[in-house]
């Protein structure tokens, strides 16, 4: 939370967009003007917050003190050749062109590359664009592989570009997501087989870049409902009662076995990786509201 | 249900947002289609590595691997690697072995064909266009990334052709580059505009890395043709996997929609992990008596829980339903233990093929 910058990666559906947006609302509880970020043009926050989502590219206020902001890749296209030309003509008439909208739409990379760059920019204590300063950015990123080249865009470009504009910035970027005090990398988890495996995963190519996890959120943990002394006399009903009885006991047992199976996938994890774990409940809400996402920024707060 | 949607078939591809069980609904309907005879391959373009788990291979590589499946047909597996794919393609396409050193070891190839995102999206549809061209096998299960940048790689072959085509490439790789006089001056004011922004050694680099190619780009061009061919191919069938969570439900929908844009052959859905329905009967007094209060009352709990979320999958699905009007969708329940070897994609067989 001392950071300026924290990247909330992982598999898809383990919950990034929540974990997200419950870091801000807890940052934002502790006084820091915080924004959450969404990239490859999702709007899934607003609707969370139940507020409208703009078109524009802007910040929308999700709650006091946070801010929501979804990020298009030709929007901050635009803005950096803006920046990069110094002239809103010139970018126009390059950003215009067909030339260069047919390479940069072919060129593998270049969205992630703008999108880092807008996503440092909003790190910033000066910002490049003249927007309003945020105490935290939170990067809600693609799913493991596209979050992963989403990081390492900007240190693939520095060595491309070599000299010259790009490579400058491309390296200052770097620089700030390596640096620890700055970044934060956190992963978002789910306590099953392959979302465990992809964390793992995702350590250890984090690792190859010379990067760590500073923390595993584990999403939607089953309650532990019953002992074992309590399951086994469920079990030993063994068909005893009426239809819906059995039934109720056949639906308690099948979910007392998937919160046994998530406890062995928490412990796998606590023992493959080397990054502390935070777990957070199951919440069994139809659909996550305001609500729902203040009760788990209250219990990020407490572990993180 | 799935053998209908694949009779006549030679490319299923599974799409779908993230962590709805599009990996393992790939490699089910990829065994499923195998134990029913067929010859099938099942590849991922995700940089994640799920499918091996998923099918109990501890490793795959960037060729297929035979499937110990015990199955009537054959269940083969491979997971895309972009960069040795795009290696391959320059080994094969180069005119002659200078083109092809010249390629193989210029920078930019390098960091482009190994780190970036979008390779992965041109190289696993040049993975499938080599594999259907060998014809090799009876059908191909591709798994893809998440949603949006599933949409990204039905255009990956698209943005490649426009490009190559346009005289965009001849821009760059020009001999009179830093003259442009032969483009005239809208042109040579791009370029130098262009420059500013990029810095000039990077264009000189540009212009080195499009020259190595020479004369291969067409042969690129031709074969991103016949992959923007292939995906909309009448042998080709989409199949859209979603969970019945609000969010999938929605990246479902929106899914549905775009390739019905794109005139894409578009199959069906599969709702992953439904929770089955809960009884709204009142059991109350008699778990009481059978387990006692306290013991009653929790399993009371855990019902009310579970019947939340059933209620809530049965309303989106009804949903989904409506917007896709008669296109067919499967339910699969949500099973005990999480599905992540080949027994347990045995028994989704039931629900995909029931």
């Amino acid at each position: 939370m001392d950071k300026r910058l924290v990247m909330v990666m992982g598999k898809g559906g383990t919950g990034k967009t929540t974990i997200a947006a419950a870091l801000g609302l807890a940052a934002a509880r502790a006084g820091k003007r915080t924004v959450v970020v969404e990239v490859a043009e999702q709007q899934r926050l607003a609707a969370m917050f139940g507020v409208r989502p703009t078109d524009r590219h802007d910040e929308v206020e999700l709650a006091p003190g946070l801010f929501g902001l979804s990020i298009a890749p030709s929007r901050a296209m635009e803005e950096w050749l803006r920046h990069q030309l110094k002239s809103g003509t010139l970018a126009g008439l390059l950003g215009g062109s067909r030339i260069f909208q047919l390479l940069t739409a072919a060129a593998p990379g270049v969205s992630e590359l703008v999108t880092m760059g807008k996503i440092w920019d909003l790190a910033q204590l000066q910002r490049r664009t003249g927007g309003s300063v945020f105490d935290l950015a939170i990067v809600d990123a693609p799913a493991t592989g596209h979050g992963l080249a989403l990081l390492s865009a900007p240190g693939t470009f520095a060595r491309i570009a070599r000299t010259g504009p790009i490579a400058r910035q491309a390296r200052q970027i770097e620089e700030f997501t390596r640096n620890r005090a700055a970044t934060a990398i956190l992963a978002a988890a789910l306590p099953e087989e392959m979302p465990v495996a992809e964390t793992i995963d995702l350590e250890g190519r984090l690792a190859d870049q010379s990067l760590a996890l500073d923390a595993i959120v584990v999403n939607a943990l089953y309650p532990e409902r019953f002992d074992s002394d309590e399951s086994a006399r469920l079990a030993a009903l063994d068909g005893r009662g009426s239809d819906a009885a059995r039934a109720a006991v056949v639906a308690a047992l099948s979910e007392h076995r998937r919160a046994a199976g998530q406890r062995s996938q928490v412990a796998r994890l606590g023992e493959e990786s080397r990054a502390p774990l935070v777990t957070l409940p199951h919440l069994f809400a139809p659909e996550l509201g305001r609500d729902e996402l203040e009760t788990l920024s209250e219990l990020l707060e407490e572990s993180l | 249900m799935i053998e209908g949607w694949l009779q006549r078939k030679d490319i299923c591809i599974c799409a779908g947002s993230g962590g709805v069980g599009k990996t393992t609904a790939s490699a089910a309907i990829a065994l499923g289609m195998a134990a029913r005879g067929k010859k099938v391959a099942v590849l991922t373009i995700d940089p994640a590595k799920r499918l091996a788990s998923s099918l109990g291979l501890p490793e795959l590589g960037n060729e297929e691997r035979r499937v110990d499946a015990d199955v009537d047909g054959e269940l083969w597996a491979m997971m895309l690697d972009a960069k040795r794919t795009f290696d391959e393609l320059i080994e094969l396409h180069a005119p002659d072995d200078a083109t092809r050193d010249a390629v193989l070891s210029n920078r930019i190839y390098q960091e482009l064909s190994s780190a970036v995102a979008g390779s992965q999206e041109y190289m696993a549809m040049e993975k499938l266009h080599e594999l259907h061209q060998e014809g090799r096998y009876d059908l191909l299960v591709l798994d893809t990334p998440p949603t949006r940048n599933a949409l990204d790689f039905i255009d990956a072959p698209r943005k490649l052709s426009a490009f190559i085509d346009s005289r965009s490439l001849q821009f760059f790789t020009a001999p009179g580059f830093f003259g442009l006089k032969v483009f005239g001056r809208g042109a040579s004011v791009i370029f130098s505009v262009m420059k500013r922004a990029t810095g000039v050694d990077l264009l000189e680099d540009l212009s080195g890395f499009f020259r190595s190619f020479g004369d291969m780009a067409s042969g690129f061009r031709e074969r991103a043709d016949g992959v923007s061919k292939l995906l909309s191919h009448s042998r080709t069938a989409f199949v859209l996997v979603t969970s019945p969570r609000t969010d999938a439900i929605d990246e479902a929908a929106f899914f549905h929609r775009r390739l019905l844009d794109a005139g894409l052959p578009f199959a069906g859905v599969v709702a992953n992990r439904v929770h089955p329905d809960v009884r709204e009967e009142d059991v109350a007094a008699e778990l009481e008596e059978l387990v006692g209060d306290d013991l009653a009352r929790k399993v009371l709990d855990t019902l009310a829980d579970e019947r939340r979320l059933a209620d809530r999958d049965r309303t989106n699905l009804a949903e989904l339903r409506r917007r896709l009007r008669r296109r067919p969708l499967i339910e699969v329940p949500y099973l005990d233990d999480d599905i992540h070897d080949l027994d347990g994609l045995r028994r989704m067989d039931e629900y995909l093929f029931g």
